[in-house]
């Protein structure tokens, strides 16, 4: 019978000592997605990778592969590879051995197993490889070779424990569209941990945002960015404005929220106590020349370019805006009349209600 | 390219007591030996150019006995060496941590602040006759006799590999610290048992500490006396007994000389036989010892 889902977790807890390294967490994963898990480093998720691959066990709860509990089932028994952080490529064998290593422990004779790793090495590009060292490759070589080794073996499920970290800025630029590719083509489950949301937002179906052993918030990469649940996602997922005040009047479907100087600005959201967060996304600051130009939107302010921040399309403002403690980030267009501004020069800011979201503190 | 005086000078005055070790402590006996090895005596006092002395340890079967007796325990003795020190040095590398990793290698020290005669002894008080084992197994109605445990090849053996642990333990607990945690669970992840994962991965890292080792004990069992003699009494016949005799009881230094060539060039060819068998190279080993 074909299960709905590659992998579950129900109620997984990990505990060292009384820290609760994972704390009750609860995920499916359906075949064929690529899930990722983010955080900060310490959230947990590294225990959360090795106790699904075996090499660390839950203090309670299940984890479910196609539906079989793996709980005391050994590493080496379980459907499961995993592409390390180090890539722990073996140094000791070529890149061909590398690649057979998985099928000769499960007994394929050594001919078929050469025969299977060379064809492999040539879907993922590195045909006529299998006989040099791996000491011989370069980064993004070895990263496909470690991810090789994992698909021969036809796992459900492939576990990437950060890979793309040791990576110069270009090549894990260039890798994350490759890994999705690979997935694609290969149409294997996976399920990668990170702490660059980048990465995450770029290659995932679905993203679980954790922080301090539990699930923040589980959802597609759009929904985390648009739609943050907690004030951890809003503020973790993205760039992003955050601005601490009190809530004031609510009103239908809207709140507004006194900033400390006595600003007033309005947004989404629902609060229950009086200490509360704003944050809106500097994409969502609309900048103007003059005020004319901002009349129909509720927050609008006046301020001055503190910083001008140029990284090509990801330009961005720093502008001191009366009323505010921090200076307001906005995205700098690259294009029209404001392309060229200059720090000191005047501008007018505003967004609307439904971008910038309210939390409570 | 010309140095300056100076720079030279430095060099000279750095590696002249290097110079003057090897010189004169090594290489200066060795030739002696050698010159001293071809010198037959013709007559009272009188020597002559020849082969007499290697001719003799063919001939007499005592000698190449002994001499291939001494190879084949030392190899023996090697390998139990190895299989005994292979999951100590694992343990230290890989499982114990902190001050527990600084303490067991203590602990494997330990027996070496005292003197190597003094530690035969000590077993000798072990297994004499009227030693501690034969009294225990007496009085605990195993035996109902004294038995005499010493003077036989296994007690030679025993005291050998004692004796050897502490080289073997330490190049193979260097070079196992040395592999990536990661490397060993990505052996198990990617389904290898425990003993796919030792045999293709732990063992291969581990080869170059392995053949350190080995050559280390080796060479000091080899080279052995007071062991054998101990321990193994008129029993023991280990080579280096042949070349002390020849020296000390029987004055007879050229063919002492001879039979010291001979230990050489064996310990030489066995260990050249045992890189070339591991396909290692003695400048990647001689790193890890």
């Amino acid at each position: 019978m074909a299960h709905s889902s590659d992998l579950d977790l129900v109620n997984v807890v990990k505990r060292f000592g009384t820290h609760a390294a994972v704390n009750d967490v609860n995920f499916s994963v359906a075949p064929g997605e690529f899930f990722s898990i983010l955080g900060p480093s310490g959230c947990g998720k590294t225990t959360l990778m090795r106790m699904i691959a075996g090499f660390e066990h839950p203090t309670s709860g299940d984890i479910r592969i196609r539906g079989q509990s793996m709980i005391g089932v050994p590493a080496n028994k379980r459907p499961v590879n995993m592409v390390f952080q180090s890539l722990a490529l073996f140094p000791m064998m070529s890149v061909g051995e590398n690649v057979a290593y998985g099928l000769t422990c499960r007994g394929v004779s050594r001919a078929e197993a050469e025969e299977r790793a060379s064809r492999m090495l040539e879907r993922v590009g590195l045909k006529g490889f299998g006989e040099r060292r791996v000491t011989a490759l370069s980064g993004g070589q070895r990263q496909r070779v470690a991810i090789a080794r994992c698909l021969v073996l036809e796992p459900t499920l492939v576990l990437l424990d950060e890979p793309l970290g040791a990576l110069d800025l270009k090549l894990r630029e260039h890798m994350k569209i490759e890994l999705k590719q690979l997935q694609a083509t290969f149409n294997t489950t996976f399920a990668y941990i990170t702490h660059d949301q980048s990465e995450a937002l770029v290659m995932s179906d679905r993203i679980a945002v954790m922080n301090q052993g539990r699930f923040e918030q589980v959802g597609s990469p759009r929904e985390l960015y648009h739609n943050p649940a907690t004030p951890f996602v809003a503020s973790f997922v993205g760039e992003t404005n955050k601005w601490q005040g009190e809530a004031a009047s609510a009103s239908a479907g809207g709140i507004a929220v006194r900033l400390p100087s006595g600003t007033v600005i309005q947004g989404q959201g629902k609060v229950a106590e009086k200490a509360s967060l704003a944050f809106v996304r500097p994409e969502a600051v609309a900048l103007a020349q003059d005020s004319s130009a901002l009349s129909s939107l509720p927050n609008k302010f006046e301020g001055r370019v503190s910083a001008v921040l140029f990284d090509g399309a990801n330009s961005s403002l720093l502008i001191d805006t009366a009323g505010f403690e921090t200076p307001v980030r906005a995205v700098l267009p690259q294009a029209g009349p404001l392309a060229g501004i200059q720090v000191g020069a005047p501008i007018h800011v505003g967004w609307t209600a439904d971008a910038m979201k309210v939390f409570a503190a | 390219m010309s140095r300056k005086p100076a720079q030279s000078l430095t060099l000279f005055l750095l590696l002249a007591p290097a110079v003057l070790w090897l010189g004169v402590l090594i290489v200066l006996p060795h030739v002696e030996i050698l010159v001293l090895s071809f010198s037959e005596r013709v007559a009272p006092r009188v020597y002559a150019f020849g082969f007499g002395n290697y001719l003799e340890f063919f001939t007499e079967p005592l000698y190449w006995r002994t001499f291939a007796r001494t190879a084949i325990m030392s190899i023996l003795v090697t390998a139990i060496t190895l299989v005994l020190a292979f999951p100590i040095a694992l343990y230290i590398a890989r499982v114990a941590q902190g001050r527990m990793k600084a303490m067991l290698l203590l602990l494997c020290l330990l027996p070496f602040w005292v003197s190597e005669l003094v530690r035969t002894l000590g077993w000798m008080m072990l297994l004499r006759e009227t030693g501690v084992i034969s009294y225990m197994l007496q009085a605990i109605g195993v035996t109902d006799q004294r038995t005499e445990f010493l003077y036989n090849d296994g007690a030679v053996i025993l005291g050998l590999v004692y004796g050897g642990l502490l080289f073997m333990i330490v190049p193979l607990a260097n070079a196992l610290e040395s592999l990536d945690p990661s490397v060993v669970e990505a052996g198990f992840d990617l389904g290898g048992s425990r003993w796919t994962v030792l045999r293709r991965i732990v063992i291969p890292h581990a080869m170059p500490g392995i053949v350190a080792g080995s050559i280390i004990v080796f060479m000091l069992t080899v080279g052995n006396f007071a062991t054998p003699v101990l321990l193994g009494g008129k029993n023991g016949l280990w080579f280096t007994e042949q070349i002390y005799a020849q020296f000390i009881t029987r004055f007879n230094w050229p063919q002492g000389a001879a039979f010291g060539m001979l230990l050489l060039l064996l310990s030489s060819a066995i260990v050249w036989a045992g890189l070339r068998l591991t396909g290692q190279s003695l400048g990647t080993t001689l790193k890890q010892a």
